[in-house]
């Protein structure tokens, strides 16, 4: 696990919590993050909304993004962390490095067909198609 | 042996006998995916205004054959709905 990876952490609070005990609680889960070698690359508070189903019987949640740069070792600590704490009503980890390389090389791939052909003509190809397509159940 | 052939469908009446209910053929321009239009290459899963038009009252997935978006999107679409689950931003089911 030597290579770096891109995480998107996600963890709803409860909701009853004030606005600096999360603060404070989102500064704790950098430090554990920091502390096992992994980089905050961004925070987003992306605060109190209502929650689409009920969790502990809470219906709001203030919602807290973070980005960590790492190996993976400090998401475990993290998650390990988060899952006794009860402030806290949902994580999630998501992986995004893997997700974004596959974005890029679509775009590149893209980038590489626009400039061997022109758009205009696949576009009237495209046209016919689908014209073909309709007239047949028609008939 | 020699029973009742009048009770058994060989099915060569069918092609005659239309009686099953069959309204008239909708013409309907093929929907073109919305993704592949506007070249999104990512689906974030925090998107939830656009994932909502995705996500009928029901709560259920709407099949590509409805909306017209394209296998690889539906995909990118599908997982993106099914994390947006997990964290509450969209329902597992409503009623």
């Amino acid at each position: 696990m030597a290579d770096k990876r891109t995480y998107e952490v996600i963890f709803i609070v409860d909701p009853d919590t004030a606005d600096n005990e999360v603060m404070q609680l989102s500064e704790g889960v950098q430090k554990i993050i920091t502390g096992q070698g992994g980089n905050i690359t961004k925070t987003e508070m992306m605060g109190k909304r209502q929650l689409a189903y009920e969790i502990n019987h809470k219906k709001n949640g203030t919602y807290v993004l973070l980005e960590v740069e790492g190996s993976g070792a400090e998401i475990a600590e993290v998650e390990r962390r988060m899952r006794v704490n009860d402030q806290i009503l949902r994580y999630m980890t998501i992986r995004v490095d893997e997700m974004r390389r596959r974005a890029d090389k679509l775009k590149g791939r893209r980038a590489r067909k626009a400039a061997k052909q022109p758009a205009t003509g696949k576009a009237k190809k495209a046209e016919a198609q689908s014209e073909a397509e309709e007239e047949e159940p028609a008939a | 042996m020699s029973s009742n052939y009048e009770d058994r469908d060989f099915g060569f009446e069918r092609e005659y006998d239309r009686t099953m209910p069959r309204g008239p053929r909708r013409m309907q321009r093929r929907k073109m995916c919305r993704f592949c239009i506007e070249k999104v290459d990512l689906i974030d899963f925090k998107d939830v205004k656009l994932l909502q038009s995705y996500v009928p009252e029901r709560g259920k997935i709407l099949p590509r054959r409805i909306s017209g978006v394209c296998a690889a999107h539906q995909r990118m679409l599908a997982e993106a709905i099914k994390r947006a689950r997990n964290i509450a931003l969209l329902p597992y089911a409503a009623d």
